[in-house]
């Protein structure tokens, strides 16, 4: 098959198989390579208009950020007793998308699940720019955003440093190890694609580009040893990571005292809660990825399926959680607890929680049916309804437990303005910007893992009726 | 002895070039039996056991990420000791200025951090990367395809038993596609 069929045409091979049949080395590497290489003039339409959709969006960031340092925090709707509004929602649901990039690149390479290789490139650059939207979100809500490198411990004048028994400098540590880590992970992996790039690249600024960004790499067998051993090490370090991050996220609420965060649930409904909404995210990017740049064959029905099924599971664990806080809040015997899950389900806020009863639980059960899982819109609208789900349980764990507390005379409500949603919209652009930008000028599918599994796999991948490709 | 060309500009090695892993696999082989020992083998992708076909022993790079994460651990705790007990003591409730319990979510993070670190650092230092000029690129079918489909093995001319005619012969009988002289 030639480079220039593979372009124009590429076919599902449908839920067995993790790659489409006709490839070998060299047309897998054009292929992928070719999305980045192709001239510009080539740029699928919908990636333009895609980029200018966002483009606009994160002007939001702009404009908002602008307004938001220039008064200060009460351009928001956040007010006593509502302290954390938008703010904290979004940093927590950001944060929890993320997690599903580390959860493929780590957790399945150490539990060798091969169908990972073509999505997790795209997942880890998920991961790295949904992190980098969340961590914006404390540092503005900080009020005083240019000191915000007072949480960071440093000898400094006035010999103050952060308190270590409080979550919220656990917080700092976490994110700011995750980011970190996050990044050389995906750098990491990106380094013998980037040496393909710069060796198949034709014009000499992108020659010089990857070479630089390539390291020099070269493909010698103890070099891939060594990558290897450091590639898995890393695996392994992410994985206790991932779930430490988002269980230090749920400590921010589960520490307090507060009925509705003070219960010890958190932890792994909050790690459940993020993989759930970042494959529903890598689902949302990976459908229109694959249709653009044709990768059909590459990112087949076998990813989009397990995805699901995975949604599928996490989202059961989530529902578990929020019989758990029922249950819990009736077993406790507690008349706050009481009083916090009736006036969650029946007080000002109801009509959001039962849209997130809708969101997360009811909505996504359709995904037990191989005929949604297999449906490329109905997944992708139901990959969409779990975003959208998520972002509704952070909210509703945040503002309704906050706006009703302990006494009446200190009851509020909480009301977004504006600037609020600004923010967020503007957030999701940017995210959206990074996305795009980045399956056009890097390599979004590893190059070399797909080599890798071709050659595993070459005798069943080549034959025209194969038995099903999938773990080891 | 009359000087040649390739005392003049150097002669990094000798290079043949294969279709697929296998034949690399067992050229590997063969030519460690045969008592080269400077050599590399390049892949576009991982092949198990071609590291160790060509005598590489001991991946330090586990050793290293060990010792960083020990370092984070030791060096985390310490600074939130030392924080707490020495340098900003504060009463919170009663409770002891060592609370080390609540110390363990920072520690374990810095384990990671400096775990992590180390490992990209330590691996990168060990392969001695980055690395923007070596010899091998100038064999013009290995900068085209060595990170494509092919796959070369390289006997280096400051192996003990280098002899360019020998060599030259012995990676011919490999049955490669193709065997270059690399320019240093």
């Amino acid at each position: 098959m030639k480079t220039e069929e593979l372009e124009q045409k590429a076919i599902d091979p449908g839920p067995d198989k993790i790659i489409g049949p006709g490839f070998d080395l060299a047309t897998v590497t054009d292929k992928i390579a070719n999305v980045v290489l192709r001239p510009i003039q080539t740029t699928p339409k919908q990636w333009w208009i895609s980029l200018f959709f966002a483009f606009c969006a994160m002007q939001g960031l702009l404009a908002g950020g602008f307004w938001l340092l220039y008064k200060g925090v009460g351009v928001w709707g956040i007010i006593v007793p509502v302290a954390w509004g938008f703010a904290i929602v979004n940093f927590v649901w950001w944060i929890g998308i993320g997690h599903a990039g580390t959860l493929i690149s780590a957790i399945l390479l150490l539990l060798k699940q091969d169908w990972r290789t073509s999505i997790n490139r795209f997942s880890e650059a998920m991961t790295l720019f949904a992190v980098a939207q969340a961590g914006m979100f404390p540092i503005l809500h900080m009020g005083r955003p240019w000191l915000g490198y007072w949480l960071v411990p440093y000898p400094n004048s006035m010999w103050l440093w952060p308190q270590p028994r409080s979550p919220l400098v656990w917080d700092v540590f976490a994110v700011t190890t995750y980011l970190t880590v996050s990044l050389i992970f995906w750098y990491i992996g990106l380094v013998p694609d980037l040496a393909t790039m710069r060796d198949r690249a034709k014009q000499k600024w992108q020659k010089i580009t990857f070479g630089m960004l390539g390291l020099g790499w070269r493909g010698s067998a103890r070099h891939w040893a060594r990558y290897q051993m450091a590639y898995l090490l890393l695996g392994g370090l992410a994985t206790p990571l991932v779930v430490s991050v988002h269980t230090v996220v749920s400590f921010d609420f589960a520490i307090s005292l507060l009925p509705g965060w003070h219960t010890t649930i958190f932890p792994p409904y909050f790690v459940a809660g993020a993989i759930y909404s970042g494959f529903a995210m890598v689902v949302t990017l990976a459908i229109p990825t694959r249709k653009w740049f044709h990768l059909e064959d590459l990112i087949t029905m076998r990813h989009l399926d397990a995805c699901a099924k995975l949604m599928l599971g996490t989202g059961l664990i989530v529902a578990y959680g929020y019989m758990m806080e029922a249950f819990m809040s009736w077993y406790s015997g507690n008349p706050n607890e009481m009083f916090m899950y009736f006036n969650r389900s029946t007080g000002p806020y109801a009509f959001f929680f039962w849209m997130l009863i809708l969101c997360n639980i009811l909505i996504p059960q359709s995904l037990w049916s191989r005929k949604v899982r297999q449906n490329i819109p109905r997944l992708f609208f139901v990959s969409l309804v779990i975003n959208v789900g998520m972002w509704l349980e952070r909210f509703i764990i945040v503002i309704t437990s906050l706006h009703r507390d302990f006494l009446p005379s200190s009851w509020g409500m909480y009301y977004p303005t504006q600037w609020d949603w600004a923010v967020l919209s503007g957030t999701i652009g940017f995210f959206l910007v990074l996305m795009i930008l980045f399956v056009r000028v890097l390599p979004s599918i590893s190059i070399f893992e797909v080599r890798e599994v071709l050659h595993h796999l070459a005798p069943h991948v080549l034959e025209d009726n194969p038995k099903p490709a999938h773990g080891d | 002895m009359t000087e040649t060309f390739w005392d003049r500009h150097g002669l990094y090695g000798i290079m043949a070039e294969f279709e697929d892993p296998e034949q690399l696999l067992a050229a590997a082989h063969k030519s460690y039996a045969a008592g080269y020992r400077k050599m590399d083998a390049y892949s576009p992708m991982p092949i198990e056991g071609l590291a160790e076909a060509i005598g590489f022993r001991r991946n330090w790079v586990s050793l290293i990420v060990l010792v960083g994460g020990l370092c984070g651990c030791i060096g985390g705790f310490g600074l939130l000791w030392w924080i707490a007990e020495i340098a900003y003591p504060h009463n919170v409730g009663g409770r002891p200025f060592n609370s080390w319990p609540m110390y363990i979510p920072i520690t374990f993070e810095c384990t990671v951090l400096l775990a992590a670190l180390s490992s990209v650092v330590g691996m990168l230092a060990l392969n001695k990367l980055p690395m923007p000029y070596h010899p091998v690129f100038n064999v013009p079918s290995f900068s085209e395809r060595a990170s494509v489909d092919r796959f070369f093995l390289c006997i280096e001319s400051d192996d003990p038993m280098f002899d360019r005619e020998k060599v030259r012969t012995f990676l011919q009988e490999l049955n490669p596609e193709e065997v270059s002289e690399v320019e240093k």
